[in-house]
């Protein structure tokens, strides 16, 4: 599928989400979301279990389909694409089940994320090899580079099995995967899941870090711990069975007696 | 190339085992005595399991790892080797260019489920469909027969991509239930189709390249030599090429997709992958290779028949790529060895050997679920260092 450009111009918000629902049989896990986020922004994602936050993610990546609503990403409708191309539009994640390839090497599992800058092509891949062995030398220092950054031990052992490393480590090798295409748009589901509260600081300003580098990286995390979103979030927005029932910078949203009762199990 | 080989590996311990392996293979081949043939396979095994127990295997698997340029042109000149030494025996002769044209199906199936994870039990009917395509143009064209090796391959891959329907829809066990229903509905076309000589098949003309006959022996300073050295080159070259090919595809991006899609779908998609694309061209590319092994085959053999591309051949050809490793070309080419030449020496289980390959197969896979030779992880060009 591809995508078509609409009629509106570039606006300056880069996602525009409007009255997303998604409905499995009886339960509303989404439902009519809008949501608008601008370029460079960190907007966490909260909300109580089964509050539709990976339902969310799984929609916009693609992977469900939504019954109604509409998505626009930088301009140009995705509502119905294919995962491949909103990938290739700029949209990359992790999955809150961290869904690395467990027998592939750290090197392999963050290629499968560079998919897009690689070249696919049969004869490429296959005769040519000189050519393809300075691909693959360049998208090595790549894919280094990135480790270094979350797990400088990681980065000398880039042709170990996921397999062999312990959870945080893949959660960091996952993250690369999702990074290493320089996506215009980051969707992490819980990244800090199993961690320690210094692992998960230390996680998150690794993540403040490649923002740095990666000029107008957007950013929606879902996250339980309260203290990561406080600390690295520019806005919230707080989902309960599937609708948005509170939406502001973490102070507003905290102070929110609707958020509260959620999360109380109130109701 | 030559840079890579810059480690400090020996290619020793790799060349040894080789050597060994190739030697008691003569021996095996050579002998005839039922009980000697037992002793000798039992013998081989207390080995193998000695050299195990003493952590001799280590520095093979490193040298194969490290030296692999050397030690895979030294497994050409073993072969060479074998036949130099058996060179007017016309048994043993076809029996390996059996393993050799065995070795280069199995590898086209290891494209197709150890890669891309596309289970295939129709891969003796695309074996067959090679061999009746030899045995169709061989008798009413003049196509050049090493183009007839090519349009087998192609032929076998065309109509293998039947299958692709409802192989790409169907997933997991549906998709293998699929390729048994066609392997059986492919042997029963083949024994009513009286164009295609129903149950007694048709004669397959010998290859002929250049004027010259691959079916009259030849004698070369002196030295009588069977026809079927001829045969033997070219299914060597074949292999060869099929094995270049296997491993340039794992070590690239193209092995990188088919592993992604083979064990996360999901995720692969989420990062652009398509799976439609990489599963028809592994589908495409092993069957292509199966292919190309069945019409040299068929050409070998001489003649084509239903009942040797039946279920049951599809069924050994998945069990060699279990029992070698999935995913292991070097694994393939053991395992093929062992599967194909024991049984043919050891009379005493020809009549089981369906029983013993089912035994092998579930032994491994209880005991050493990777097979023989496990897959290592993937190094696009072994020795490299950043
Ligand atoms: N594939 C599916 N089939 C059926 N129901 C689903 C499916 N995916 C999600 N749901 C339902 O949709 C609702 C929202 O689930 P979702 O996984 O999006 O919640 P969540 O906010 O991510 O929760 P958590 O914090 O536990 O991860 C739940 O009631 C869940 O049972
Ligand atoms: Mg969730």
């Amino acid at each position: 599928m591809t995508l078509e450009p609409t009629r509106r111009g570039a606006s300056s918000s880069v996602l525009n989400v409007q009255g997303l629902t998604r409905r499995f049989g009886g339960v509303v896990a989404l439902d009519h979301l809008d949501l608008e986020l601008a370029q460079g922004e960190i907007l966490g994602l909260i909300g109580p279990n089964g509050s539709g936050k990976t339902t969310f993610f799984n929609v916009l990546t693609g992977l469900y389909t939504a019954d109604s609503g509409s998505i626009r990403f930088g301009g140009t409708e995705i509502t119905q694409a294919s995962p491949q191309a909103i990938y290739h539009a700029g949209i990359s994640r992790t999955f809150q089940r961290s869904r690395l390839s467990l027998p592939l090497s750290i090197f392999d599992n963050i290629m499968i994320g560079n998919h897009k800058r690689l070249n696919q092509k049969l004869w490429f891949n296959l005769v040519r090899r000189d050519a393809f062995r300075a691909e693959f030398a360049a998208s090595f220092s790549q894919a280094q580079a990135l480790v270094e950054v979350f797990d400088p031990p990681l980065a000398g052992r880039m042709f170990e099995p996921i397999a062999g490393l312990p959870m945080i480590d893949r959660r960091r090798i996952e993250i690369c995967r999702a990074l290493i295409s320089e996506p215009k748009l980051l969707l992490l589901d819980e990244p800090s899941a199993g961690m320690t509260h210094e692992e998960t600081a230390k996680l998150m300003d690794d993540i403040l870090v490649v923002r740095q580098r990666l000029t107008g990286l957007t950013i929606i995390i879902v996250e339980h711990e309260m203290g990561v979103i406080e600390r690295i979030t520019d806005r919230c927005i707080v989902l309960n069975f599937g609708r948005k029932i509170s939406e502001g910078i973490f102070a507003e949203i905290a102070a929110d007696r609707q958020v509260q009762e959620a999360y109380l199990g109130l109701q | 190339m030559a840079a890579a080989n810059g480690g400090a590996g020996s290619v020793l311990p790799g060349v040894t085992a080789i050597a060994l392996a190739t030697a008691f293979l003569i021996v095996l081949l050579r002998v005839e005595n039922q009980t000697a043939i037992i002793s000798l396979l039992a013998f081989g095994l207390a080995a193998v399991a000695v050299a195990n127990w003493f952590g001799w295997l280590a520095p093979v698997t490193r040298s194969f790892a490290e030296r692999e340029n050397a030690l895979d042109a030294f497994a050409v000149v073993a072969a060479l080797v074998v036949a130099a030494v058996f060179h007017e025996d016309h048994f043993v002769l076809l029996l390996v260019c059996t393993v050799l044209l065995y070795i280069v199906a199995t590898l086209g199936l290891n494209i197709q489920f150890g890669y891309a994870g596309v289970l295939n039990f129709a891969g003796a009917s695309f074996f067959g469909i090679g061999a009746y395509t030899a045995a169709v143009l061989n008798e009413h064209t003049a196509i050049p027969h090493l183009l007839v090796l090519l349009i087998g391959g192609v032929m076998a891959a065309l109509i293998g991509s039947l299958l692709l329907l409802p192989v790409l829809r169907t997933r997991g066990h549906y998709a293998a239930v699929v390729t048994i229903a066609f392997a059986l509905l492919f042997k029963t076309f083949l024994e009513v189709n009286d164009v295609l000589g129903g149950p007694q098949g048709l004669q397959v003309r010998s290859m002929k390249i250049l004027g010259w006959s691959f079916n009259d022996n030849f004698q070369i300073g002196g030295v009588k030599l069977s026809f079927y050295i001829s045969y033997f080159l070219v299914s060597l070259i074949i292999l060869v090429l099929a094995f270049v090919l296997v491993r340039r595809i794992e070590r690239s991006w193209v092995g990188l997709n088919l592993d992604a899609l083979r064990l996360d779908e999901t995720a692969a998609c989420c990062f652009g992958l398509d799976i439609v694309r990489w599963k028809v061209t592994a589908f495409l590319l092993g069957n292509f290779l199966i292919g190309i092994a069945g019409t040299l085959f068929g050409m070998v053999g001489g003649f084509v028949q239903p009942n040797n591309y039946t279920f049951a051949d599809s069924l050994i050809l998945v069990s060699i790529l279990l029992l070698g490793g999935i995913g292991n070309p070097w694994g393939v080419v053991v395992a093929t060895v062992i599967v194909v030449i024991v049984p043919e020496k050891l009379q005493a289980i020809q009549e089981y050997r369906f029983l013993l390959y089912a035994a092998l197969v579930m032994a491994v896979l209880l005991f050493r679920s990777e097979g023989l030779l496990p897959r290592p992880v993937r190094r696009y060009f072994p020795g490299w260092r950043p």
